[in-house]
């Protein structure tokens, strides 16, 4: 027994005394930066509070009973088993809170159902593992995944988190939004169910594969938000973040361009060299392909093959194109892959994962060759 | 000092000893003795909570901190599914069908069972399906990894999912028939074999609770056994119920399975309030407060389980109509769950009571149940419900509502009854550290996680960002402890049959038990054989005209 | 050997019994127990009670067949809860083709119709429409390009999904033309401008001022080729 105290009270003080190094001690729920998501705050603290104050009164009696009410006090038991009185008054006026409950419930629901009169629409699609984000009243569109530090890290036993900043919460290019302005937000999905959830917004929704769903924010003020996919979507579930950056409409106007002019740019297909080729290539294959083939190329066991020694990596390099621009029933197509992005990422499975071919392809030699499965 | 003096057959005990137990093993293979088909529930469900336990452990562990350290990713959310479905279709639902089996038919009279041979066959059928679905932890690809809730077109996915599918819908198929009969058994049980003077609202109340558990099983198991059925054809003979590609829908999986879930979670928890409103009142030394309300309570809960469902779907993009109407029926139900409340603390009001082991996990109940309750009806409120959902906040809430309520109940009931059915006590001492230990680091196991939901965290993630580490490490110590302490209840259960305190008890083994339910004016250890011939419940005029 | 024994749930005033028996917690008795063992003479015709048992099986087993059923009748109860609008769900069976029928154009009000374009699991094609918005008069009829193409130079058969946000929109965006209606073959590298024609049936209700339609392409070879 002793011991056991011993542990359990070295345990919590081992784990209190980190308080001081991690200051994000958070307890309840956060405010966020919309009206909907203030709306449901004070909705959560009233029911809260209902709550506590119900809770206070009704362990209140229990324990006075037990403190008083005891054997070994002397207590005798009184035998009553009935009182239709108080069984009534018990029933009805938790059905008056309720109601209480139910009416700011009911605003709030309607307030956030209400997608109409937007100002822009954003198409968002969850994919295993990452957002894609498209601008319906632009041309912009672009995939946003986990940041580079945070997909390593969490890919490597005995990597510290601490030493990464905002740990899993962080992506490669974040969901722009102008402050002030409503918004109206599609979700799907291509393939299986995600959901798109950035708490200071104050709602989350599925992304179903084949319907879509809608909804609004309009937030105050600028600033980045972070939020997480919150449907279990298989085993990379965990690490599809997503960031969103409220901007003044100044500088969300000049994001717009300098996004839209880039996204107008031509791939830049000239020659790499092999130190750049194998660079570049691991960042697409971070992004693109670690996520199912790990990041040692070793694949799963029973479901997903090693690229390490696959005789379709190590084989001709046509054909593997091919392979990756159609996809199979179990491989998603990467039809996506620029050319340059494809050399690169080509280069590297060739020549990393425990292979080494010793070969490159360079962007401007892509000929893709498409044989059966 | 009671009102009846009743006359009672010497022999009636050792009358029917003719065919006691078969020897050795095969007696616990081919037995359609209630008691003994109790016992081997009961362990069974003891055994696999440890298993269950067990896989929580891993989650815990790799939650000790961020980042990856033991399991990588598929294999945690497999640990998170198989967690869920062990601890619900191996541990919870197996362990109050022993109680069914041991109690109902001493409580109401009955020599045994209705159907004494469909009661072993279900029983070796749970056996069955619980060690199919084990087995697919050895599969190639690993276990289901989908979620308990097995949600398309996630487990229907190759890269996802390997084998193991079809031997989880199999098991499912199985684990289903397994219930669907011990639930036949149970209502056929309490229906034709009760003592023909016992009314139904002579009834103590965890015969009430379980036949509209049983009534609820044999609702919505089908329904279950079916939509896991389409999930089947789905993948392997191309029909498309939940591919949209083929004009089916993946939300109408979510709407069958949670018509089935919905009820699933009362499954567990009906039969709880039944031993809860059991236990309280003997150690209250008062008669249960407002009884007949608390059968109303519980039928109205079970028919309000039925018309809920979406509340588990409030961020799948229903209709406003929808939200509106399946969150007004949600928290509608935090009426009848109060009454209940209202009722156990009205039973302690003015009682004498003591605090024994039993009685102490029923308290613990009633008021972290209670919390259960109350996150419950925090997320009855869809708009806030889109904060909470599939977050910590949800986790928390439900392991509120089964590990420090139904899990307590089921420890309070072994505390309460082994001593009936062995005829030794358990140890005081090593019950009340028990209690103790598994009360508070219940609480720091779960209590943190409402804190982690609310600050952002979502379910069912192998690794998390830093600002969680903080309440997930405390969450995980908690979590051990609370594992470890599980132990001592192994011990006790075995220290118990094998002796005890070496105490030996009375036949009503808790003060004036007697006069609630009628297993305490049997002989302690209960014999094989009860209830050969039913006995008469008198109304008292009766008896004292008699007298 | 008498023994002293209550089982008590129902309350009875009676003040002589109370009386009788000087215990509070009797006077709440109605019924109470005795144990008679063989000399109470009722007897439980076991038989009958055998034969009650397997009856009552079998009614629970046939309502345990019937929920199997029920689960089942879920499947075609939802399209028909979703025609309701009570779930108001958008069911891709519901796009059907419609004959042009001429609709009074209501001039005085604008819906800006959004086209959404996903290629689901990244299916080897090119798929855009090629307006993303698009204003339009409830009654007006107007024919919008999607163009799909497919990168591979295999065989793609694939079908697209449409879905409708706000999903009640569903039924008064009426197509009369569309890509959507049948599974589309794909020969290799072959590119394809598909026209959709469509209206807004005027008794659109007032508040719908924006209405996204999703189409999704789904990669159904394997599938269709099996069949």
């Amino acid at each position: 027994m002793n011991k056991i105290k011993k542990l359990f009270a070295g345990a919590t003080l081992m784990a209190l005394g980190q308080q001081a190094a991690q200051a994000d001690y958070k307890l309840n729920l956060m405010q966020g930066v919309t009206k909907v998501s203030h709306d449901i705050y004070d909705l959560h603290m009233l029911i809260l509070w209902i709550c506590v104050f119900i809770g206070v009164a009704v362990f209140g009696a229990m324990f006075y009973s037990i403190y008083y009410h005891r054997k070994s006090k002397g207590h005798q038991a009184a035998q009553f088993h009935e009182n239709t009185t108080v069984e009534i008054i018990w029933t009805i006026i938790p059905t008056l809170i309720l109601v209480g409950m139910a009416i700011p419930a009911t605003k709030t629901l309607l307030e956030l159902d209400d997608v109409q009169k937007s100002d822009m629409t954003i198409q968002i699609t969850g994919k295993q593992w990452y957002w894609d984000y498209k601008y319906l009243n632009n041309d912009i569109h672009f995939e946003s995944h986990l940041d580079e530090a945070s997909e390593i890290t969490h890919r490597t036993k005995g990597a510290d988190p601490r030493s990464v900043p905002n740990y899993l919460l962080n992506v490669d290019k974040p969901l722009v939004i102008p402050v002030k302005t409503k918004i109206r937000f599609v979700l799907t999905s291509a393939d299986v169910i995600h959901s798109w959830w950035v708490p200071d917004l104050g709602w989350k929704k599925d992304a179903n594969p084949g319907f879509i769903n809608e909804a609004w924010t309009y937030v105050d003020t600028a600033g980045v938000y972070r939020g997480q996919c919150t449907e279990l979507c298989g085993r990379d579930h965990g690490f599809m973040p997503i960031v969103v950056i409220a901007m003044e409409q100044a500088d969300y106007d000049a994001w717009v361009k300098k996004t839209s002019d880039q996204q107008k740019q031509k791939p830049d297909l000239s020659d790499q060299n092999r130190e750049q080729l194998m660079a570049h290539g691991k960042s697409v294959y971070l992004k693109n392909c670690v996520g199912c083939h790990q990041i040692e190329g070793s694949g799963v066991a029973g479901l997903i093959p090693a690229l390490t020694a696959s005789p379709k990596v190590t084989g001709g390099i046509d054909p593997l194109i091919g392979f990756l621009q159609a996809g199979t029933s179990k491989m998603p197509a990467f039809s996506k892959l620029k050319d340059n992005e494809l050399a690169e990422v080509i280069t590297y499975i060739r020549n990393d994962l425990g292979n080494k071919i010793g070969d490159e392809i360079q962007p401007n030699k892509i000929t893709p060759v498409y044989e059966d499965d | 000092m009671s009102a009846v003096v009743a006359e009672h057959d010497d022999h009636h005990a050792d009358d029917h000893h003719d065919h006691g137990p078969a020897k050795g093993l095969l007696r616990w293979i081919i037995t359609t003795n209630h008691k003994d088909i109790g016992t081997l529930y009961l362990l069974f469900a003891l055994a696999m909570f440890f298993v269950g336990g067990a896989m929580a452990m891993v989650i815990r562990a790799e939650l000790f901190e961020p980042g990856l350290q033991f399991v990588d990713p598929a294999f945690f959310n497999s640990m998170t599914t198989m967690h869920a479905l062990v601890m619900v279709f191996g541990a919870v639902m197996p362990a109050f069908v022993g109680l069914a089996n041991w109690q109902i038919p001493l409580m109401i009279g009955a020599k045994d069972m209705a159907l004494p041979r469909m009661n072993n066959m279900s029983f070796w059928m749970l056996v069955a399906g619980v060690l199919l679905l084990a087995s697919t932890l050895f599969m190639e690809g690993g276990a289901p990894n989908g979620g308990w809730t097995l949600y398309p077109p996630l487990v229907l996915q190759p890269i996802t999912v390997g084998k193991a599918l079809p031997f989880a819908v199999f098991s499912v198929h199985l684990l289903g028939i397994s219930s669907i009969m011990g639930a036949i058994n149970i209502i056929a049980t309490i229906f034709n074999m009760r003592a023909p003077s016992m009314k139904m609202m002579d009834m103590p109340l965890f015969v009430w609770t379980w036949l509209i558990t049983a009534f609820l099983l044999i609702a919505v198991m089908p329904v279950f056994a079916g939509a896991v059925t389409m999930l089947l054809t789905d993948k392997f003979f191309h029909t498309s119920f939940f591919n949209a590609a083929g004009g089916g829908d993946p939300v109408l999986y979510q709407h069958i399975f949670w018509f089935f879930g919905h009820p699933e979670v009362y499954i567990m928890i009906l039969p709880t309030f039944g031993v809860a409103s059991t236990i309280i009142p003997i150690f209250a030394r008062k008669p249960l407060f407002g009884y007949a309300s608390m059968v109303w309570a519980t039928a109205s809960i079970a028919f309000f389980s039925f018309i809920v469902w979406a509340h588990h779907m409030f961020t799948v993009g229903l209709p406003i109509a929808g939200e509106l109407y399946f969150m007004y029926a949600t928290m509608i139900i935090a009426v009848p769950t109060g009454v209940k409340v209202f009722n156990w603390t009205a039973t302690m009001w003015k009682g004498a009571m003591t605090f024994e082991t039993p009685m102490l996990f029923s308290i613990a109940f009633v008021v972290l149940f209670t919390m259960g309750g109350f996150t419950g009806l925090m997320m009855s409120i869809a708009p806030t419900d889109f904060q909470y959902h599939d977050t910590y906040f949800i986790v928390a809430h439900f392991h509120y509502t089964l590990v420090p309520a139904s899990v307590f109940i089921l420890m309070a009931a072994g505390y309460f009854w082994l001593p009936k059915w062995t005829g030794h006590m358990y140890n005081e001492k090593i019950g009340q550290l028990h209690f103790w230990l598994s009360a508070i680091s219940v609480n720091i196991l779960f209590f943190p996680q409402h804190f982690l939901g609310l600050a952002g965290m979502p379910r069912r993630i192998p690794d998390y960002a830093v600002q969680f580490a903080d309440w997930n490490m405390i969450s995980s110590i908690g979590g051990f402890i609370f594992g470890l302490s599980q132990l001592l209840f192994l011990y006790i259960v075995i220290d118990t049959i094998k002796g005890g305190t070496g105490e030996k008890v009375t036949d009503e083994v808790w003060e004036d038990a007697g006069k609630h339910s009628l297993e305490w004016t049997l002989p302690s250890p209960v014999p094989y054989h009860t209830w050969e011939t039913p006995p008469t419940i008198v109304p008292t005029e009766h008896v004292l005209d008699h007298h | 050997m008498p023994v002293e024994l209550a089982m008590c749930w129902k309350s009875n005033d009676n003040k002589k019994q109370k009386h009788f028996n000087g215990s509070d917690f009797d006077s709440y008795h109605r019924y109470c127990l005795s144990v008679r063992g063989h000399a109470s003479g009722y007897a439980m015709n076991e038989n009958n009670v055998s034969k009650k048992n397997t009856k009552l099986a079998w009614i629970l087993l046939f309502v345990a067949v019937g929920m199997l059923g029920f689960g089942y009748a879920l499947v075609p109860l939802y399209d028909v809860l979703c025609e309701w609008k009570w779930i108001e769900r958008d069911r891709p069976d519901d796009i059907k083709k419609v004959p042009e029928v001429a609709y009074k154009v209501d001039m005085n009000r604008e819906i800006t119709i959004e086209f959404m374009t996903t290629l689901n699991e990244s299916t080897p094609m090119e798929f855009r429409a090629e307006k993303k918005q698009l204003k339009v008069h409830p009654g007006e009829y107007h024919t919008v390009n999607f163009y799909a193409e497919n990168k591979t130079d295999k065989v793609i058969l694939a079908r697209a999904i449409a879905s409708f946000s706000p999903a009640v929109t569903s039924s008064y965006f009426e197509k009369t033309q569309c890509f959507c209606f049948e599974e589309q073959t794909f020969q290799p590298k072959e590119a394809k401008t598909m026209p959709m024609r469509f209206v807004i049936n005027p008794e659109l209700p007032e508040q719908y001022k924006t209405i996204t339609l999703s189409y999704t392409f789904f990669d159904n070879t394997e599938k269709s080729v099996k069949k």
